[in-house]
């Protein structure tokens, strides 16, 4: 008897530095599943803007709603998916980077270099014995002289960059949306305050609000058949200038969170619900989203 | 110890003395904070535009004075610090604990010291204007002003007279000497000390750089246009901070 | 006599010697005392110096320059030094001071500059302000171990057109000026160079290649009558937005016949 086909693939499971016959860490994996318990983080980016979305939840009316991003820096910001203290660990990390990228050269650190730091970090975990991958997957924004970024790190240690992208839960259905609308924002610019004052009742063209329309409709797709984006459960990340809503952000677009009342005029500017006949994008078998006052219940 | 391996005499004094002078000034509700912008040592004129005066956030601006190296090192690691806080705590740092926390600092340092005089100016969480004035060791006070560096023995008995009123009788049956001084009459102060020092001593002078933090309890939230100021802060419903600089005397 | 300059005595004690004339050998002291002074270990004097560099910001970008001469004490030990380095495609150094602490500044940059611009290789390069604070914190971290790199050092640049000029020093200290100029330069040269561009206040971007090379091959001259560690050959860098060019070592014409009549210079002794 060949030793390991009589066994069910899952002995390979409890080391992740063991490869299974069919070359796969199954421990990376299964952190990989860690972050589709998160709810829902999409991220965009056109020529000009980087921003991020995310759902909050809370366990009811008691409690506050999860905290899903983090400034890093003035010019980098995260969303999160998974294990919120593993999140706040590798957040940390980036901050000191960051730190030490202005002591040293008085720079804002390279997007790239950033996110590379904490893969390479992740990586370790998938290697060396005793370890235990992050249950956590991040997706950044940024903007330095090479203009604004989105990348997406996971678990397994890699990190890549999109144009568009979403992760955690049901974020298949996210994912479905962007990849049918991207053309539509990915190369526009649009950098002109101006004129979005005057044309200030309809979104324009490559304009921030529109690109944010886009990042909330793809949210919307992520969500349960009962629930509605609120001002409450929404927040919309950005690097990139003043939208048209906006008060109050430096010359530099830096990172900001609009969370609440801020968030009202574009939830207020997205059409509704389309009627719910089976033309939402049918969403892929993503597990239920567990209720927890963690981003992730990490025991029941 | 025969006299072979005893230790060789050399010199290596990691100090100098780049002069320049700073100057804070807190009124009821604001506070002023200024420094010149020459750097020298000995007779030596290095640059004519290093700032002193840096705004820490909203509420608080920063002067240091001394050794430059350690001066600009020092408020590099004291924005970090607070960068960590505002990660922390998702606010700013309130003026006293920014003075505690350079206390410690500074303190840490007690035995290779920061070379440096620091005068900490803005807005207590009670909205009053107030000024911390720091030794290199970290010993440090709350006042209503205080000047250092190197023309710190012509600035400050001038503030001393002017400020806190000393020799001076109130006229008798008339008003009593005021306990805060307006922003206008602080602003013309500031002005008359530095090109007052720059007449006398030969480190001081080039330009003027003078931030002006308005509490959100000053009446007015802006300056007078005439005085040609710059806002520098970041948020549109927390303090106000402004700049204004002006030439002083070159030679 | 002692030949020893920063023995004389000067108008105030500058901390430290700001002509890079530190000699070879022990010297008598002549300051005051540390009481625990023979409990203390220092740290080093420069042996093989460099004098001036001079800089300045002209229409295209910025413009450096330094003689090729490297000094063991009083001694003009080395003549063909050069003393601009360049540090990737938008900065150079022009250093004075110690010229093995200079090698390994340059030897370190390289290795810095190897990791940033060929492995990280995205994009993303360091310009000549991102030099200049990282000597700041290599120089300004030495000096508070106690064990300086003895150098000025001159950073110049441009990057994503805007120039750059900065000083960095054993200490430390550093700062930006549209002039500048280190050691006995500082003394000598800085005024000229000053001059030059003060008188066209405003329009300082005014100043053409041309021009300032011209600004600069005067100010060496007068260092060169007037420096003792100094020579008459030369380098000029420049550094534009096209990127950077050192020349090759080139002879200052000099006019000594005055020197004829005065007494000193000449063969009478009295």
């Amino acid at each position: 008897m060949v030793r390991g086909q009589s066994f069910d693939e899952n002995t390979y499971d409890s080391d992740n530095t063991v490869f299974s016959p069919q070359g796969r860490l199954h421990q990376v994996e299964y952190a990989l599943e860690a972050v589709k318990q998160g709810s829902a983080a999409v991220g965009l980016r056109s020529k000009t803007h980087a921003i991020l979305l995310t759902l909050k939840r809370s366990t009811g009316e008691l409690s506050s709603y999860q905290q899903k991003m983090f400034r890093i820096d003035d010019h980098i910001g995260i969303a999160i998916a998974g294990l919120t203290s593993d999140a706040r660990v590798l957040s940390n990390f980036m901050r000191r980077q960051a730190l030490a990228e202005r002591m040293v050269f008085n720079r804002p650190i390279p997007v790239n270099r950033s996110v590379s730091a904490i893969a390479d970090k992740a990586q370790v975990n998938t290697q060396e014995y005793g370890r235990r991958p992050y249950g956590v997957g991040f997706l950044v924004i940024g903007q330095d002289s090479t203009g604004p970024h989105l990348y997406e790190f996971s678990p397994s240690g890699s990190s890549l960059e999109y144009v568009a992208m979403s992760i955690g839960a049901r974020s298949q259905s996210a994912k479905t949306y962007l990849e049918k609308h991207f053309e539509k924002f990915e190369s526009s610019a649009y950098d002109d305050p101006i004129s979005v004052s005057i044309l200030k009742q309809f979104a324009p063209v490559g304009s921030l609000e529109q690109l944010i329309e886009h990042g909330l409709h793809a949210l919307r797709e992520t969500l349960q058949q009962d629930k509605e984006l609120t001002i409450h459960n929404t927040s919309i990340g950005i690097v990139g200038p003043a939208g048209s809503h906006e008060v109050g952000v430096d010359g530099l677009g830096s990172f900001r969170i609009l969370e609440e009342e801020t968030v009202d005029p574009y939830i207020q500017a997205l059409p509704p619900k389309e009627a719910p006949a089976g033309t939402n994008a049918p969403a892929a078998a993503a597990p239920p989203a567990p209720a927890g006052d963690e981003d992730v219940q990490m025991a029941e | 110890m025969d006299g072979k391996t005893a230790p060789q005499m050399r010199h290596f004094n990691p100090y100098s003395d780049n002069g320049g002078t700073i100057l804070a000034i807190a009124g009821q509700d604001f506070a002023v904070i200024a420094g010149d912008t020459r750097q020298t040592v000995g007779y030596e004129i290095q640059t004519r535009y290093a700032p002193k005066v840096f705004r820490l956030n909203d509420k608080a601006v920063l002067a240091v004075n001394g050794f430059a190296a350690d001066g600009n090192m020092f408020v590099k690691k004291v924005k970090q610090k607070l960068e960590m806080y505002r990660h922390a705590h998702a606010k700013d740092m309130p003026l006293r604990a920014i003075a505690r926390l350079i206390q410690t600092m500074l303190y840490a340092q007690r035995f290779f010291p920061y070379y440096v005089y620091n005068i900490l100016g803005g807005i207590e969480e009670d909205g009053s204007g107030a000024v911390y004035s720091f030794d290199p060791v970290g010993s440090y006070e709350r006042e209503s002003c205080r000047a250092a560096g190197a023309a710190q023995s012509l600035v400050q008995p001038f503030l001393d007279n002017q400020i806190y009123f000393k020799n001076q009788q109130p006229i008798p049956g008339g008003p009593p000497h005021p306990v805060h001084l307006p922003l206008s009459r602080v602003i013309a102060l500031v002005t008359d000390s530095f090109t007052s020092a720059t007449e006398r001593h030969i480190e001081v002078g080039d330009e003027l750089e003078m931030f002006i933090v308005l509490s959100r309890s000053h009446p007015q939230q802006s300056l007078d246009p005439r005085l040609n100021a710059t806002e520098v802060s970041t948020t549109a419903s927390g303090e106000k901070v402004f700049v204004i600089r002006r030439p002083l005397k070159r030679d | 006599m002692d030949h020893f300059p920063t023995n004389w005595g000067r108008p105030r004690n500058d901390l430290n010697d700001a002509y890079n004339t530190y000699p070879l050998h022990q010297r008598p002291y002549n300051g005051p005392k540390d009481t625990f002074a023979d409990g203390v270990q220092r740290t080093q004097q420069p042996i093989v110096t460099g004098t001036s560099v001079l800089a300045i910001k002209y229409k295209d970008g910025v413009m450096m320059a330094a003689d090729t001469l490297a000094s063991y004490g009083s001694l003009a030990r080395f003549k063909d030094i050069q003393r601009l380095h360049p540090v990737g495609s938008h900065t150079v150094l022009g250093a004075g001071g110690d010229m093995s602490d200079f090698q390994y500044i340059q030897t370190s940059l390289d290795t810095l500059l190897i990791e940033e611009e060929i492995t990280q290789n995205d994009g993303h390069s360091l310009g000549p302000s991102e030099i200049h604070e990282y000597l700041k914190f290599l120089m300004y971290g030495r000096r508070s171990k106690f064990d300086p790199l003895w150098n000025s050092i001159i950073v110049g640049g441009v990057k994503d057109g805007r120039s750059f000029l900065g000083y960095v020093d054993l200490l430390g200290v550093t700062y930006e000026a549209k002039t500048l100029a280190t050691g006995y330069g500082a003394y000598i040269a800085q005024p000229l160079l000053r001059d030059a561009v003060e008188e066209r206040e405003g329009q300082e971007n005014s100043i053409t290649e041309e021009e300032a090379r011209k600004i600069l091959e005067t100010s060496m001259r007068v260092l060169f009558y007037r420096d003792a560690r100094s020579l008459n050959k030369y380098q000029v860098a420049t550094i534009t937005a096209a990127g950077i060019s050192i020349s090759e070592s080139q002879h200052l014409s000099t006019e000594w016949s005055f020197a004829e009549g005065i007494r000193g210079y000449g063969a009478q002794t009295q």
